[in-house]
Order: structure tokens, then C-alpha cells, then sequence
């Protein structure tokens, strides 16, 4: 930047905003939180004109990187597992940065505060950067990977696959609702501060590992835009902290966020970087330490705890719980078995953990092959059809679980299902705080306090519904996961492209129909639905069901 | 003997994962399959923006899942009254056994426009970072140069208060307008060129921030703090800064577009940029100012007019709702052709302040209206009775 220093710059650039005096600017989002009018400073020293050369030239090493990955023809060490993968991440992860962006105007009415809008546009645009960005890399896999199939039709997949559905909470949540509930806390204080390091830093790690990388050169390229975002919600959340009247809210939306954010991201990164990875060295870091020294230590030990002392309420007790899960509740292996289980209605191609796998898996996590050794063994003994089904219709000691109303991701960690009935409906969840996300947070009203701005959960929210009573090759067709021969399926149990050994709609004509978990237990009686619930809590772990007494 | 212990790091393997190293089905779909092209051949600009944003009424099988307190979810098309052919078909009733259930793809018509100048990250950052290297080194040359040193006292005071001023339209509409709109889109598309619309102003509005600081800097007795007097009490500025804080308070966001990048635009913009600012500069000794304004000058009008012409373009000639677009459009024409004009009178008096003056205003309101006219005359609208008068 010419003579000018950026700190003179940026107080010149302070002149621009402006109070209305003749009309004010439309309000079209609500809010229950309430902000006093005060100048705090700008937190993001960024002026423009640096900043584009800046992005500019981050750019040019990402696309640089590009060119040289092909013509270092770097496929040819590319791991499949790892890139398999990649067809569910890239398929969601463009619109939560793009939602992201879509975010910054609900902030613009009610944080009263113009310095602080400008920060917010800056990110506008860094999230544009990053959502196509992304989505060009993914076009760079379809163009130069082995396997197309699940890029190429990838944004119709997210919008009609259960996993897609579970992702795009990281999307929604961000855009509607109570508006700081929506963009300050849940997308920047919490998505933002804590999990983009497990999926801008740890991910990238792990594709390295797996011969990618240029993952790593485009992820730390969008990471790198992060500590502005994060000074934006750190502005924001202390503004609102000023407040006496918001603590309330605060809490209840770090709870809500919190948990939504740990049942999601570790569900989806987890598994990518535990079951999408063939580097097996015993020191490599398991996603549990990851986990403990990004998201436990770095977030919740130097930048939550910090905050208590301006009253904020912080929910030790559920990121206890997040690690109790995690480390003693198997949650991510949990769900890769789920993924792998359900692989049929997906677009991308899970292959079986081979003896490496186990033997890493056991020494980072003792005791992984008493409770998923067997049922990965049989995963692999059925990935090649033969005369036997895919492995969910099997007899492989695995209950089929039924799905979280609230985050979507199936009752996996079975003792803790909850079941209500609200709204007039039955429904299961994944643990209690996700039922007080639907029951309680989610409401108009919370703990005597009316909470008009506050956000629905809305949608056909389980997957199976739609598809209930449905054969399966017509579930498949529907989704349009199926390649150009029109019958050989996109998803496969192995990554063997030999089309005499790959999943056809013919395998899956011959399968049991679909029947929804929750409408079946909406047409229970009361009694019934007591007895599943009963039995449902003693079964796992690793889905095995209740033991018979 | 002492061994190194060898370095724990993942060993590279040959996979052989590359494209074309087997023939399998799908082994060449190398082409996103979920849209059609506007043109002949996808474009890379398609590819990292078409879909990103997803429709209940086509793919979007579960529906939105997080709503607002009403339980409106995603990106209503009311938001607003224009409408798109297929805006009036339900979004699909889906439940047990429904299956997905969408309207074939694109589903309605909001999903063909394209934005012409086919903006995403790469061509966006190239196109400002080449502004802000040129417009820089504009205004250094100038300083080496000492051309400042020619400008006359009255010149100073025009550019300290008045070219001043407009930064902060620049900054009002770039973040309460246009970056504002980039949440009501009903498609990815959309709501990607209103970003960049968005950015290009914020920009423009730093540009002239900064080239006020460094007029500070170099002019002796440049009053920094004048473009806050014109803006905040100048009645010169008064009917700009109403219609201004007008534009963002427009809930529709279609008609917020439309105000202003159709009408304000070429009838207070251009005329403020092109009309006066570009025309007095180099008569008063002034060839630097005009390079600043030119940036703008060339967002708006190689830019920004060029997607909405392609957005209402599409809508005043849709196969279904053609009639009831134009009548909308119309009825904005309206209300904010007079607003403007009457702001644009009310910057009249700026006209006389400079020593050399530029072509009269009234000639230049005339060039401003026949640009008005004709961008309505391309999208089938009706010229406002309130132009002529
Ligand atoms: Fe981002
Ligand atoms: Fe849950």
C-alpha cells in the first residue's frame, strides 16, 4: 500500500458510514438479542485496497498449484478411499460458505454498530471466494480423477441424500431465525471459531497424507480468511455480552450451537479423516487428539473460558459431553459404520477397513475391534455382490437405528435415544440436548421469555419418510445415483471398477422395500412405542441389538 | 553406533487414480449433469455458480430445514413481486411414500439467468486488484508530478466537498442495497452478481476515501472534513442523500435493483460522474480526479448495468408473466423517475461552482435521459411521463 499506512487508511475509511436522516434502511430480520448504540472499532483492519491484491495473489498460488498438480500428474497417487470421500464434502460444503456470505445482512440492522459492517461485507465476499473456489476444485476432481461418478451430478446429490440434508444445517442455520442467533452465534462464534479448524487445518493434514494436495492449498488458502471472521463475531458477541438482558440468549444459543455443531461436523469430518484415510502410521493423530487440541483446548480452554468473566454462560457440561462422546461413546465410529451401512443411498464409493485399518484403529482407540472389528469383516465379505444382499439387509447383528429429528444424524449412540412426542408427532432423538433444541430452544417462548424471532425447525426432516414403502432400485433411480448405463449404481461397498463386480439396480430390485423408521412408530400404540423405546436404549454399541434376558 | 531414527511421514503410493486408466461405467461423464447451459457449452462460470443454492421445487427433496419464526425457509421467490415463469406452481407437497417429487430442472425461470459478465472468485479478484494497482498508480504519478499544484482554489474546494461527497452513496447502497440483496435471490446466480455489485461499490466508496486522504496529504488547506458538510447539510446533496437512504429501505428486492441501478443510475450517477465530474476535471487543470471516477464509471456501466439489463430482461419478456412484470416496472418507474429527477435538479447549483465549466446541466440531464430511455427501450419498457416534464 502506497505511503499511506494501513491505520490512517482504515480511520479514513471510518468516514464513510452514515446515520439516515430521511428513510430508514429496510428491516427485514428480527432479533430478540438488544444492542446499545456504541463505536467500537472496527476489529478487522482492512481496507480494500490491499485486500484485493491480497486475495489476488493467494489466489494465483491456488491456481498455480492446480496446473502444477496435473501436470505433476498427482492422480496417480491419489488414494480412492480419500477422494471418495471428497464427492459428500464437496458436495455440501460450497453452500455453507455461500450461506455464510447470504448471513452478513442480518447483522447489518441489529448490531447498531457501522464500523462493524464493514468487516461483515468483507466477509460477504470471502465467502463467495471460498464457495467457488470449492466448487472449482471439485470440478477439478471430475475433470481429472479416476471416477467421475458422484461429482458430476453432485448438486443435485446434496439436495436429496440424508447426508446432504445433515450438512446443509451448517448452511441453514446461518440464514434464518433470530438473526444473531443465525449469524454471529451459531455460524461465526461457534462454526466458525471452533470447527473451521478441523475442516480447514486437520482435513487438509489428512488429504496430504492421501496424496492430495491440493485440497490442503485450496482449504488453507480459504482458512486464511478465517481470523477476520472471527474478529467480527468476537466484536459482535461482546457487544452483546454489554447487554444484561442477552445472557439468557447467549446461553441458550451457545447450547444449541454448540451441540448442533459438534453433532454434525464431527460426524461428517470424523469420518473422513478416521475411515477416508489409508495412512495408518501408529503416530499419526487420531481425530479424537485432534479434536482435543483444536477444538477443547485452542476454542473452549483459550477463547470460551476467557469469556465468563463478562458473563457469559458456557456450556461446560455439553462439551464434556461432546468429548464424552467422542472418546467413550465411539460417536464417529458410529457413524462411519452408519455411512458404510446405508452406502446404497449415497454417490460415493466406501470401501471395507482392511487388518492395517484395525490395527490402527485398536491402538487409537483400545477396544475398536471387540465392537466394530466383526461388522467391518462382514462389510467386506459382502462389498462384492454374490448371490447376498447389500449389508443393511443382512443378518450382521445391526439394528437399522432410527434418525434425530433435530440434527438429522441417526440415534446412534443408542442408550442415549430420547423419544417425545411434539408438535403432534413422535419423534427420536439423538440425545436430550437435541430434544431442548426442538422442544425448547426452537420456540416462541423460552423459560417465560417470549423469543419471537426465534428460528423453526421445518422440513421433512427424516429421509425415509419419503422413500417409505419404496423398492429400493426405485429409491436409487429417484435420487438419480445411478451412472450412464443406466443401471449400474454410483455408490459402491469397495472401490473395485470393474463393472462385473459393481452394484447394479438389478441387485437392488430384489431387496426388501424402505419402510421409515418414524412413521412406523407413529402408527405404534403407546405401549408398542414404550417397548421399542426400552429395547432401543440397550442396544450397541456398533448397532448390535439388545441383548435377550 | 547411533541410528537416526527415520522420520514418521506418509510415504507416497502409486494409485494410479488418474482419469482415463480404466473404462468403467460413468469413467468419461466428466460434465456436471444437474443443469442445462445457457449456451451451447457449460461454462466454467456455470460450473462453480449454477446449483450451489438449492430449490424446493426441483432437487431439494427434505425441503428447507431451518426456517424464520414465521417458518419461511431458504429463498421465498416473494420476496419479491416480479415473478418467473413456473413462480406460480406450488412447491411440491412431499411425505410418506412421495418419493423427491421435484418439477423437472431448471423447475421456473429464475434459474435461466446467467450473469453476463460471469463473476465468481477468480475474475472478481483479478478485476478489483487491477483496479485498485491502476487507480493507485494513477494517483502516485500524479503526486511525483506535482499535478495537484495546477489545480485552482474553487477546483480544490469542488473536489474536497462535492466529488467527496458521493463516496458516501457509494458506501450506503454497496452495504444497505446491494450487499443486503445478496441474502433475498432466488438463485445462486443472483445473489452472486449482487455481491459483486455490492463490492464494486464499497470499493468505489474507499477509492474516493483514500484519494481524499492523499489530497490532505498533498494540497495545503484541502479540508478533509468537507465531503461530511456536504453530505450531512449542503442542499445540494440533500435530494441525492433522500433518494439514496430511500433506495435501501426498498423491501423488494428486485425493485431495489431496479431503482437503482435502472433508474438512479443513469439519472443521477452517470450524471454526477459522466456529466459533470468527468467534463469540469480537465478544464480545471484536473486529470487524475477523473481516472478515480473512471473505475466507477466503468463498474457501473460495463458491469453492473450490463447483469440487471440480463435480469429484467428476461423478466419483461418471460414466457408467462411478461405483462404483470412490466406493469410492476412500470409502476416503479413511477415513483422513483421523479425522485431522481428532482435529485438530480437539486445538484444543479454544483454546475457553476468551478472556475471552467462544464457543458451546461441541462444538456447534460438531456444526455442522462436519452441513456434512460434507451437502457427502458431495451427492456420493453414505457418511457415515464415524468422524464419529459
Ligand atoms: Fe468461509
Ligand atoms: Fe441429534
Amino acid at each position: 500500500m502506497s505511503r499511506q499506512s494501513v491505520a490512517k487508511a482504515h480511520q479514513k475509511i471510518q468516514e464513510l458510514s452514515w446515520e439516515p436522516l430521511y428513510h430508514e434502511p429496510v428491516a427485514q430480520y428480527g432479533t430478540d438479542y438488544t444492542f446499545k448504540k456504541a463505536q467500537k472499532k472496527d476489529p478487522l483492519k482492512q481496507v480494500l485496497r490491499s485486500y484485493f491484491p491480497m486475495q489476488e495473489e493467494k489466489d494465483h498460488r491456488v491456481y498455480g498449484a492446480a496446473d502444477g498438480a496435473i501436470r505433476g500428474n498427482m492422480f496417480r497417487q491419489v488414494q480412492e478411499r480419500w477422494l471418495e470421500w471428497q464427492k459428500l464434502f464437496l458436495s455440501i460444503i460450497p453452500l455453507p460458505e455461500i450461506s455464510a456470505a447470504r448471513a452478513m445482512p442480518l447483522l447489518f440492522r441489529n448490531v447498531p454498530n457501522p464500523e462493524l459492517h464493514n468487516g461483515q461485507a468483507i466477509q460477504m465476499i470471502d465467502e463467495v471466494r471460498h464457495s467457488t473456489i470449492q466448487q472449482n476444485l471439485k470440478r477439478l476432481y471430475m475433470n481429472n480423477y479416476i471416477d467421475p461418478a458422484g461429482f458430476n451430478n453432485s448438486l443435485r446429490n446434496f439436495q436429496n441424500d440424508y447426508c446432504g440434508s445433515i450438512g446443509r444445517q451448517f448452511a441453514e442455520g446461518f440464514i434464518t431465525g433470530d438473526a444473531i442467533t443465525a449469524a454471529s452465534i451459531y455460524l461465526t462464534i461457534v462454526a466458525e471459531t471452533a470447527f473451521t479448524n478441523t475442516l480447514f487445518v486437520a482435513m487438509p493434514a489428512e488429504a496430504a497424507a492421501n496424496g492430495d494436495y491440493l485440497l490442503p492449498t485450496v482449504f488453507h488458502s480459504v482458512q486464511s480468511d478465517e481470523s477476520r471472521h472471527i474478529s467480527n463475531g468476537y466484536a459482535t458477541l461482546l457487544m452483546a455480552l454489554a447487554d444484561e438482558g442477552n445472557h439468557q440468549l447467549l446461553e441458550r444459543d451457545l447450547r444449541y450451537a454448540w451441540w448442533n455443531n459438534h453433532r454434525v461436523v464431527d460426524a461428517a469430518i470424523g469420518t473422513f479423516i478416521e475411515y477416508g484415510t489409508k495412512d495408518r502410521r501408529p503416530d499419526r493423530e487420531s481425530y479424537a487428539e485432534m479434536w482435543r487440541r483444536w477444538i477443547y483446548d485452542d476454542y473452549y480452554r483459550s477463547y470460551l473460558v476467557p469469556l465468563e468473566k463478562y458473563g457469559l454462560v458456557i456450556p461446560h457440561d455439553l462439551i464434556e459431553e461432546s468429548w464424552n462422546q467422542i472418546w467413550n461413546k465411539g460417536y464417529v465410529h458410529e457413524v462411519a459404520q452408519f455411512f458404510a451401512t446405508g452406502w446404497l443411498a449415497n454417490y460415493w464409493r466406501i470401501d471395507p477397513m482392511t487388518d492395517k485399518d484395525f490395527e490402527w484403529f485398536e491402538g487409537k482407540y483400545p477396544g475398536w475391534y471387540n465392537k466394530y472389528g466383526k461388522w467391518w469383516e462382514n462389510y467386506n465379505r459382502l462389498s462384492t455382490p454374490n448371490g447376498h444382499h447389500p449389508i443393511v439387509f443382512e443378518d450382521v447383528d445391526y439394528v437399522y437405528p432410527h434418525r434425530c429429528w433435530t440434527c438429522m444424524v441417526p440415534c446412534l449412540v443408542r442408550e442415549d435415544m430420547v423419544m417425545d412426542e411434539v408438535d403432534g408427532q413422535v419423534r427420536t432423538y439423538c440425545h436430550e440436548a437435541c430434544r431442548w433444541t426442538d422442544a425448547v430452544a426452537f420456540r416462541p417462548e423460552y423459560e417465560g421469555r417470549s423469543t419471537p424471532n426465534m428460528g423453526k425447525l421445518i422440513g421433512k426432516r427424516e429421509w425415509e419418510t419419503l422413500y417409505h414403502g419404496w423398492n429400493w432400485a426405485d429409491v436409487v433411480q429417484d435420487m438419480g445415483y445411478v451412472r450412464d448405463d443406466g443401471k449400474t449404481l454410483v455408490a459402491q461397498p469397495h472401490l473395485n471398477l470393474d463393472p462385473k463386480k459393481m452394484w447394479t439396480l438389478d441387485h437392488l430390485r430384489r431387496c426388501p422395500p424402505l419402510q421409515s423408521p418414524n412413521v412406523l412408530l407413529n402408527e405404534m400404540s403407546p405401549a408398542e412405542r414404550q417397548a421399542f423405546h426400552a429395547d432401543y436404549v440397550k442396544q450397541g454399541p456398533a448397532g448390535r441389538p439388545a441383548p435377550k434376558d | 553406533m547411533t541410528t537416526t531414527p527415520e522420520r514418521s511421514v506418509p510415504k507416497p503410493v502409486f494409485t494410479d487414480a488418474e482419469a482415463g486408466a480404466k473404462e468403467f461405467p460413468d469413467s468419461n461423464a466428466r460434465r456436471f449433469n444437474y443443469y442445462t447451459p445457457a449456451k451451447r457449452k457449460q461454462t466454467h462460470y456455470e460450473d462453480v455458480t449454477v446449483e450451489v443454492q438449492p430449490d424446493p421445487r426441483h432437487y431439494l427433496a427434505q425441503g428447507w430445514l431451518y426456517g424464520f419464526a414465521d417458518g419461511r425457509g431458504g429463498y421465498p421467490l416473494e420476496w419479491t413481486a416480479l415473478k418467473a415463469w413456473g413462480s406460480d406452481r406450488p412447491v411440491p407437497e412431499r411425505g410418506p411414500g412421495s418419493g423427491g417429487k421435484g418439477y423437472e430442472w431448471p423447475a421456473h425461470g429464475w434459474h435461466e439467468f446467467r450473469d453476463p459478465n460471469e463473476e465468481w472468485e477468480l475474475s472478481f479478484y483479478r478485476y478489483n486488484a487491477n483496479v485498485e494497482r491502476q487507480v493507485n498508480q494513477n494517483i502516485d504519478s500524479a503526486r511525483q508530478q506535482k499535478a495537484f499544484e495546477q489545480w485552482n482554489p474553487n477546483w480544490v474546494r469542488f473536489v474536497e466537498s462535492h466529488v467527496g461527497a458521493w463516496m458516501h452513496v457509494n458506501h450506503g447502497l454497496g452495504l444497505y442495497l446491494f450487499a443486503n440483496a445478496n441474502r433475498r435471490g432466488p438463485t445462486n446466480m443472483h445473489n452472486t452478481a449482487m455481491a459483486v455489485n455490492s463490492m464494486h461499490r464499497i470499493r468505489s466508496a474507499q477509492d474516493l476515501a483514500l484519494y481524499n486522504l492523499t489530497l490532505s496529504e498533498e494540497i495545503t488547506g484541502f479540508d478533509g472534513g468537507a465531503h461530511l458538510v456536504a453530505w450531512n447539510s449542503d442542499p445540494c446533496w440533500q435530494g441525492v442523500r433522500e433518494v439514496a437512504e430511500g433506495l435501501t429501505g426498498i423491501d423488494d428486492w428486485c425493485e431495489a435493483i431496479f431503482a437503482a441501478n435502472i433508474v438512479f443510475e443513469p439519472l443521477v450517477g452517470e450524471l454526477f460522474r459522466s456529466q459533470l465530474v468527468q467534463q469540469a476535471a480537465p478544464r480545471n487543470g484536473d486529470f487524475v480526479t477523473p481516472t478515480v471516477m473512471g473505475a466507477e464509471e466503468f463498474d457501473y456501466a460495463e458491469r453492473d448495468l450490463a447483469y440487471s439489463v440480463a435480469l429484467f430482461d428476461l423478466l419483461t419478456k418471460d414466457r408467462e408473466f411478461a405483462d404483470h412484470n412490466k406493469a410492476l416496472m412500470n409502476g416503479w418507474l413511477s415513483n422513483w423517475t421523479p425522485r431522481c429527477i428532482a435529485a438530480a435538479r437539486k445538484l444543479q447549483p454544483l454546475w457553476s461552482q468551478p472556475d471552467a465549466k462544464p457543458p451546461r446541466f441541462e444538456d447534460g440531464l438531456d444526455r442522462a435521459k436519452s441513456r434512460f430511455a434507451a437502457i427502458l427501450a431495451d427492456l420493453g419498457l414505457d418511457i415515464p411521463k415524468e422524464l419529459t416534464q
